[in-house]
């Protein structure tokens, strides 16, 4: 039994993490780690840094290849998908959010954990609004890049 | 309170809703406005209205619970007609709804002036508009086939209507798509020539009874349409008939499950996605597979709360990116714990959960109260084979299909000649697998009357192939044992077919 199927939320040695390198560059980080038959990923990716063996293989990023464009986080089915930079001490997440209202550029929002549980603030930097899912950027502190993955509005409108 | 209409829902982030247009109607004598595209079942509920019937032995309030036309709690008296399943039933101007108290009396209006029944014959009757049967009608109209597609909603699609989320699985298969775009889509192919001259579309309608024909080579089926609630029955004669009927709701039994607010997962999203209603405020989930899993993250797309998904099993059974979506909201999920009770009188008005030993026991003390106005279940699904019975196809109980299912060889073909099944009443799966089975059921049934074009049993076999690929995964392997042991079965019986 792993612990992720009682509890609902991965830790962070269930992760590829990408090294210093690779997130000042800005990568995709897939959080997909189950067998499951599913690969738009890799028909999205422009420079194809996502492979997988068959259908139900968990997809791969060589973060080496790939260019951080988040083509790949609008159209995951599961939401799994978060581009994650560093530039000097700041963390730059892109991230899926299906909900409304949008947030506002420059808006400081809630920066939640995989748990829903408050970590840090953060501030809305870029809102790609799609057809697909609607993908948001937000700026960090740093050291939260590998905590943060999800927003909550301050203020309820 | 939002701008007098408390529980429609106004903004969400996939789907837009229009409350311009608002119908009057009258239930027990009070006028209540509904909106165009409303259910009468839906129209009540947005007005506050929970009890629609009373059990008909202890008089409990019965209010909805499947939502999609297969249980019987919404049974209601609509212009003076007894026995209107409302959840199903389109809201009109000025009409006059009634709680039915247990059995209703014979209408005192009652015609039958639509008696003898309009007869019609056709190569192949789809049962079914849903995602199974719109492939398979695609497919075997494609193959030159004419195909009579009857369904029991105003609209086809079936439980795609709904599916707000994007689809997983191969692009061929439309992954990364939204369900209820795949509606869209497949409507457009059906639209489109020469499609559109060999499908006839009845919906409103019921298939009810099989009947024997004295002509082999036919089988034929009572269909009953309704109109202005009345009735109008069709006699349909095919050669070849597919059964795309889907599934129902799985129940769970603890004190209160029939109190209105208890709702089956069908009925949640019929209700927020179909027609723009918060079916409560505060939402316990019960069931964390993919569908409790699925409508929990639906509902908080829809401004509702929900207070945790208690799950009986040690583990979560649905895809873990789907637990991850609810988790960073923040929402619990509790393995090992179960529903005991709903609390309330007339309504849901709260529910406690307990949390289960290693034999799934109760653990004595453990007790704890949730504060919700609903609960969702979203505990399976058994598929609907009732008519296959009548058929006397051979059927039997499969455990992973999920209850009773027609035995059926990889071309769908069950033990009758030119009888195929499709989709959930093959064995309970999701929608990208009914669409395949619904392809290769289609093409296995024009080929069975003699319409073929070049490759399309080799077309079918890249069809069960990619069907194969699907469940090779760890999350596949149910869905491949069930087909395993229907192969089995099929194959002591059948060997010489």
């Amino acid at each position: 039994m792993k612990h992720y199927e009682q509890t609902g939320y991965l830790s962070i040695r269930d992760i590829l993490i990408p090294s210093e390198q690779h997130l000042k560059k800005g990568v995709a980080c897939i959080e997909c780690i189950q067998e499951i038959p599913c690969n738009p990923c890799v028909d999205s990716c422009p420079v194809h840094a996502i492979s997988m063996k068959d259908i139900n293989a968990i997809p791969i990023v060589d973060y080496d290849v790939c260019i951080g464009c988040g083509k790949c986080v609008s159209i995951c089915p599961g939401l799994a998908i978060f581009v994650l930079k560093t530039v000097d001490e700041k963390g730059i997440i892109t991230l899926p959010y299906e909900f409304v209202p949008l947030p506002a550029n420059g808006e400081s929002v809630h920066a939640l954990n995989r748990k829903g549980e408050v970590v840090t603030k953060g501030v809305v930097k870029k809102i790609n609004k799609r057809d697909d899912t609607t993908v948001v950027t937000i700026e960090i502190p740093k050291k939260y890049i590998m905590d943060v993955r999800n927003i909550r509005l301050q203020k309820i409108k | 309170m939002r701008g007098g209409l408390p529980l429609r829902i106004k903004d969400h982030p996939i789907l837009s809703f229009d409350w311009q247009e608002s119908l009057p109607f009258t239930f027990n004598g009070k006028k209540l406005k509904g909106y165009t595209g409303d259910s009468i079942a839906a129209a009540l509920h947005a007005n506050g209205i929970t009890t629609f019937s009373t059990s008909l032995k202890y008089h409990r309030p019965r209010g909805f619970f499947c939502g999609i036309g297969k249980c019987s709690s919404c049974l209601m008296e609509v212009n003076g007609q007894p026995n209107i399943r409302t959840c199903i039933t389109p809201l009109q101007a000025n009409i006059s709804v009634t709680q039915q108290d247990s059995k209703a009396a014979w209408p005192k209006n009652a015609t039958n002036s639509f008696y003898p029944p309009q007869q019609k014959n056709v190569d192949i009757l789809i049962i079914g508009a849903g995602p199974a049967g719109l492939e398979a009608a695609i497919a075997a109209a494609s193959l030159g086939a004419h195909v009579l597609l009857v369904d029991e909603n105003t609209h086809i699609g079936g439980q795609l209507v709904k599916q707000t989320h994007k689809f997983f699985g191969s692009k061929q298969e439309k992954a990364g798509t939204r369900g209820i775009s795949i509606a869209d889509q497949l409507n457009q192919q059906l639209q489109k020539p020469p499609i559109n001259k060999r499908v006839d579309l009845l919906l409103n309608a019921t298939v009810f009874g099989y009947y024997e024909d004295n002509n082999n080579k036919f089988y034929t089926f009572g269909v009953i349409k309704r109109k202005e609630y009345t009735t109008i029955h069709y006699k349909i004669r095919c050669k070849s008939v597919i059964f795309a009927v889907g599934a129902m709701e799985n129940m769970l039994l603890f004190p209160g499950n029939d109190l209105p607010g208890v709702y089956g997962a069908g009925a949640v999203q019929t209700l927020m996605n179909v027609y723009g209603v918060q079916p409560g405020k505060r939402m316990l989930m019960v069931g964390a597979g993919n569908v409790g899993l699925i409508v929990s993250y639906q509902l908080l797309q829809a401004g509702i709360d929900v207070a945790c998904v208690v799950e009986a099993a040690p583990i979560i059974g649905g895809y873990h990116v789907h637990a991850a979506k609810l988790r960073r909201h923040g929402i619990p999920i509790l393995t090992r714990h179960s529903i005991k009770e709903v609390l309330g009188k007339e309504k849901v008005e709260g529910a406690i959960i307990t949390t289960l030993d290693e034999h799934w026991q109760p653990i004595p003390g453990s007790d704890q109260t949730i504060s919700c106005d609903t609960v969702c279940l979203a505990v399976g699904l058994t598929p609907s084979t009732r008519l296959l019975s009548q058929m006397h196809v051979q059927m039997n109980t499969i455990p992973e299909a999920g209850g009773f299912v027609a035995l059926h060889d990889h071309t769908m073909q069950t033990s009758q000649p030119r009888v195929y099944v499709a989709g959930d009443t093959s064995g309970i799966e999701e929608a990208s697998t009914a669409m395949i089975e619904g392809k290769i059921a289609g093409i296995s049934a024009a080929l069975s009357l003699g319409h073929t074009k070049k490759d399309a049993e080799k077309t079918r076999q890249q069809f069960i192939d990619e069907l194969d690929q699907l469940h090779a995964g760890p999350f596949g392997q149910k869905p491949r044992q069930a087909k395993q042991r229907i192969a089995r079965h099929w194959r002591k019986n059948y060997e010489t077919l």
